[in-house]
């Protein structure tokens, strides 16, 4: 199955979610916020939302400054 | 309330507008607007919501002004670094526009103080830099029913949105978008930040509460804008309410 992430197209496991997506990034969960097709994803939904074909998906880091 | 003569031709532009008209206007006068942080984002939020005529500003800001502020706080001058932000900033607003009351508070908010902080406000704009304060302000404005108006900056890049979980049914709060806080990230001071781009954010967030008040338009509620300061980009996502989330669960009102 083939995903967009951040522009760049991404070959992923048939079953990928969006916690395995971030883990083969090696990406800490709590530092990001998951956009999937102009959605942001809900945390508690990680492990639940399955990653389909043609996804376009965008790692947002958190800023908190001001 | 009616309005001076000076009133009707300082906001003249505004009356012009469809969306605002002197029904808006009188809104704008009429209303308490809070903004917590008085620093990049607050300071020109601050500016624009003084100009626009908003009848009353809460200041909330513990800081005194610092020179390293003033390449993107340009609400204070140099004369300033030292004094209080807020009696700083309440002296610059009132010179801009006399008909704005100020209330400046130069308290740190947290989590035991931020409802008697807030209450009183018809909307809250957060500016801090902080998650701690970020998740004080939202409980508080959870809690109290008020809209918040929430902006944050990093290094080049802005995110803005509109957080009305204690006012409307099923919208999200800030926490369904920021659940805990995230390790590691670097604040203003050490990363660093573009000047010019919390102009803009703060600009946004003047926008969104100027929009909010006089009911003009769609504000950004249950969306973020993010902006991409280094590849002029900007977009709008949705962001729906989590039902796990700790303060809303799923945007139910309390």
């Amino acid at each position: 199955m083939r995903v967009t992430v951040n522009g760049e197209v991404r070959e992923t496991a048939p079953d990928a979610t969006v916690t395995t997506l971030l883990a083969s990034l090696g990406i800490d969960s709590r530092k990001v916020a998951v956009e999937r097709n102009r959605e942001i994803v809900p945390k508690s939904a990680y492990d639940r939302v399955a990653l389909v074909d043609e996804d376009a998906l965008e790692i947002v880091q958190f800023v908190g400054g001001g | 309330m009616a309005f001076s003569t000076d009133e009707t031709e300082r906001y003249t532009r505004h009356i012009l507008l469809k969306e605002i008209g002197g029904p808006g206007q009188q809104r704008l006068k009429a209303a308490t607007v809070a903004i917590v942080g008085m620093g990049g984002l607050g300071a020109p939020a601050a500016l624009y919501l003084a100009a626009a005529g908003i009848g009353r500003l809460l200041l909330i800001d513990p800081d005194a002004v610092a020179l390293s502020n003033l390449q993107r706080q340009v609400l204070y001058r140099t004369a300033d670094v030292g004094a209080a932000k807020v009696a700083a900033a309440a002296a610059a607003l009132h010179a801009l526009n006399p008909h704005a009351d100020t209330d400046a508070r130069a308290v740190r908010l947290v989590e035991a103080n931020a409802t008697e902080l807030l209450e009183g406000a018809h909307l809250v704009v957060d500016g801090t830099d902080d998650f701690a304060t970020r998740f004080a302000v939202n409980a508080a404005c959870h809690a109290l029913g008020v809209p918040l108006v929430s902006g944050a900056v990093g290094r080049w890049d802005g995110q803005i949105g509109v957080f009305a979980s204690g006012v409307t049914k099923g919208a999200p709060c800030y926490r369904c978008f920021v659940p805990e806080t995230p390790p590691d990230v670097e604040p203003c001071a050490e990363a660093g930040i573009v000047g010019a781009l919390t102009g803009v954010i703060g600009a946004m967030m003047a926008l969104e509460a100027i929009k909010i008040v006089t009911g003009a338009g769609s504000p950004l509620a249950g969306r973020l804008l993010l902006f991409d300061g280094l590849g002029a980009d900007a977009r709008t996502v949705r962001l729906a309410a989590d039902p796990a989330c700790p303060v809303c669960s799923g945007g139910q009102i309390r």
